[in-house]
């Protein structure tokens, strides 16, 4: 397999008073589509202007396969970055901007036409080659861009937000066309970005950060389904968040059952965690809206008792393939429970749900977990 | 019946209402005066200057004369030579002051020489290069040399002080240029694999061409002109053609001839003039031709679409 391991060792950088990295970690395997996701000013990109070259650690370490790379110049890695604002030259033509980095290592004729257009067809621009920059639109400019990082065949190709200038349709594409030339030349991608469906689709590994720190790594699976803290779970998709604490907790085959008491629902819940939690401890209990069951009457099956809450439908949005609703709680009117149900079968009569509807919001152990907001 | 006008047609006429301060400011400063320096070039010398009534090429003629040759040559070197050393010395000012925090007060500094008389400037170069002077005590003091360097009175000395006088006009220009040019390149052209210097010689000089050819016509033709540097801390063989047009129309009282002089002047300032619009003319051509290419990609391509 091509590409390097990076590895980042205990990074910390601050501007001032504003501590842009705090004591990152991060493993990044050989070949991996790795993303760092995270709100604006979390950090992302002064860890990848560091990896790149452009920016310096005050602490800690960068290492590709354990060679420390912190004292070359930007030239000198193996790593290539593509720019969130493209940066192509705009006084060469597409051609010349991706033969640039085979022009300073002057190479010879032959090898520069043959290498040009072997990247010109990857990325799809045979047509294109003698525009120049300004004539380009903007998802063209960013497959040049994608192409001369490329043609160095760096071992690290370094994505800054590489799609945010894109609209939403044009975004998709490309995405899934970087998905495709990663396969293709099998190299590590490092992929910063602030879009979390973004991460999701394409990244083997993700890593969520917030405020200069790196607060859960793990596969777009591990990160969505089981959040490590309260600003991954609300950052990642669509979250019910309420405050609970713990009642009790009773071990239940390899996890735990554990039995919360949630103000703003006005009752307990049930919910199962993978680790022990002290009786007493106040954490956050979160649930994915389309995780939820809504129906207009009371399930009498065997446990529907449990997580059982009964409100009306403040709120229906209707979009297509899904509704959203906005249920207030009977016995809590200042709660909302966020609900998506999909739309399965055709709807002849409309929706079976409207507005002012009573209904009867559920779910099951399981799909509510437990999670620390480490920012309070 | 009132005439109503069109909106475009008020625009148009309004336009030349607004500009005639302007044109009646060329005519009586610029085109008036040009025309009888031309005017003048082309007639005979009166005996204590002036100019008499009579057609002829005299003046003209009057050029090829060795002397002035020699002069015109020494001209153009020194114009060159201080052009390119003032160019070389602005582009890292401005490169530095784009890059600034402070740049205000560094434009600022720029300025305030421009607050003194120039004369008062060159004389305040003389005290410092002259034997006795400044540097020459200084290198004295700290027993570098024992006798006074001849500083002053030299091409050498006219180099330098033209360098001085005319360095905020290619500061200026190439300042405002190199501001908005895009930083972000030479970050992507050292990542794709090159030195700092070649990434500003690669990428950086080709993006602020324009404000380079305005620096150097900015520079070269107030340069070419020059008079009073040469006069002052130039030696005899220091003369530049301002110098033989002052003499001409001071001295030998020959009018047609200095006349003559200034024509060659403005001529070769105006073929920088054209240098420089002819380039922007290109690059514009240059662009409209790519649209056209673009318009015609796109066009084909529905085409191509719509047999499918």
């Amino acid at each position: 397999m091509k590409g390097v391991e990076v590895t980042a060792q205990r990074v910390s950088r601050s501007y001032g008073d504003f501590k842009a990295l705090d004591d990152v970690s991060i493993k990044i395997k050989r070949g991996e589509f790795f993303s760092l996701l995270g709100p604006s000013g979390c950090g992302k990109t002064t860890l990848l202007r560091i990896i790149a070259g452009f920016d310096y650690p005050d602490s800690g370490s960068v290492a590709f396969d354990n060679k420390d790379i912190l004292p070359l110049p930007p030239e000198k890695r193996q790593a290539n970055t593509v720019f969130q604002t493209y940066a192509l030259f705009p006084h060469l033509t597409v051609y010349e901007n991706i033969a640039f980095p085979l022009r300073l290592r002057r190479a010879d004729k032959a090898t520069v036409e043959q290498k040009v257009m072997e990247y010109v067809k990857l990325v799809q621009l045979e047509d294109h080659i003698y525009k120049k920059p300004s004539m380009l639109s903007g998802g063209q400019k960013q497959r040049v861009a994608i192409a001369r990082a490329l043609i160095n065949e760096p071992a690290v190709l370094l994505l800054d937000e590489p799609l945010s200038a894109l609209d939403a349709k044009l975004r998709q594409n490309l995405l899934v066309e970087l998905d495709l030339i990663h396969d293709k030349v099998g190299i590590t991608f490092i992929y910063v970005t602030h879009d979390q469906s973004e991460a999701l689709s394409v990244s083997d590994r993700i890593a969520v950060m917030n405020k200069g720190k790196v607060l859960q790594i793990g596969t777009p699976y591990e990160i969505y389904e089981a959040p490590a803290t309260r600003f991954v779970a609300s950052f990642i998709g669509e979250s019910n968040i309420f405050p609970c604490t713990v009642l009790s907790c009773e071990p239940q085959g390899e996890e735990y059952l554990l039995r919360v008491e949630v103000p703003q629902l006005q009752g307990e819940v049930y919910v199962t965690d993978s680790i022990a939690q002290e009786v007493g401890s106040s954490l956050d209990f979160t649930v994915r809206p389309e995780k939820i069951r809504i129906s207009p009457n009371f399930s009498r099956s065997s446990n529907a008792t449990i997580n059982t809450f009964k409100g009306i439908v403040e709120e229906p949005i209707y979009s297509g393939f899904q509704s959203k609703f906005f249920i207030k709680l009977e016995k809590e009117p200042s709660t909302l429970v966020k609900v998506f149900k999909q739309h399965t079968v055709f709807l002849e009569e409309g929706p079976e749900i409207q507005w002012k509807d009573t209904v009867y919001v559920s779910w099951s152990a399981n799909d509510g977990y437990l999670v620390k907001d480490t920012e309070r | 019946m009132k005439r109503i006008l069109k909106p475009r047609e008020r625009e148009r006429m309004l336009g030349t209402l607004y500009s005639a301060p302007m044109g009646l400011w060329f005519t009586l400063f610029f085109t008036i005066p040009i025309s009888i320096i031309i005017l003048y070039s082309f007639l005979k010398r009166g005996l204590y200057g002036g100019i008499e009534w009579e057609f002829s090429l005299s003046a003209y003629q009057q050029m090829f004369n060795p002397s002035f040759a020699k002069v015109l040559f020494r001209t153009v070197w020194i114009s060159v030579v201080s052009t390119l050393l003032c160019l070389l010395i602005a582009l890292p000012c401005g490169y530095a002051m784009a890059k600034s925090k402070h740049q205000t007060f560094l434009l600022f500094l720029i300025i305030i020489p421009f607050w003194t008389n120039s004369l008062i400037r060159i004389y305040a170069w003389i005290s410092i290069l002259s034997s006795e002077g400044f540097l020459n005590s200084l290198l004295k003091n700290l027993g570098l040399i024992d006798q006074s360097l001849s500083l002053i009175y030299n091409n050498q000395a006219v180099i330098v002080v033209l360098i001085y006088m005319y360095l905020p006009f290619a500061i200026l220009p190439l300042f405002t240029t190199i501001d908005k040019f895009d930083f972000a390149l030479l970050d992507a052209a050292r990542d794709l694999g090159a030195t700092k210097l070649e990434s500003i010689i690669r990428i950086m000089i080709p993006n602020i061409k324009s404000g380079v050819s305005t620096a150097f016509i900015f520079t070269f033709i107030p340069i070419f002109g020059a008079y009073t540097v040469p006069l002052l801390v130039g030696g005899k063989d220091s003369t530049m053609i301002g110098n033989i047009i002052v003499d001409q129309v001071s001295k030998t009282r020959n009018w047609p001839l200095a006349s003559a002089f200034s024509m060659v002047l403005t001529l070769i300032s105006l073929v920088g003039v054209f240098w420089m619009l002819y380039n922007g003319k290109q690059e514009q051509h240059q662009k409209k031709n790519n649209q056209q290419a673009l318009e015609q990609n796109i066009k084909l391509h529905y085409s191509q679409r719509g047999r499918k």
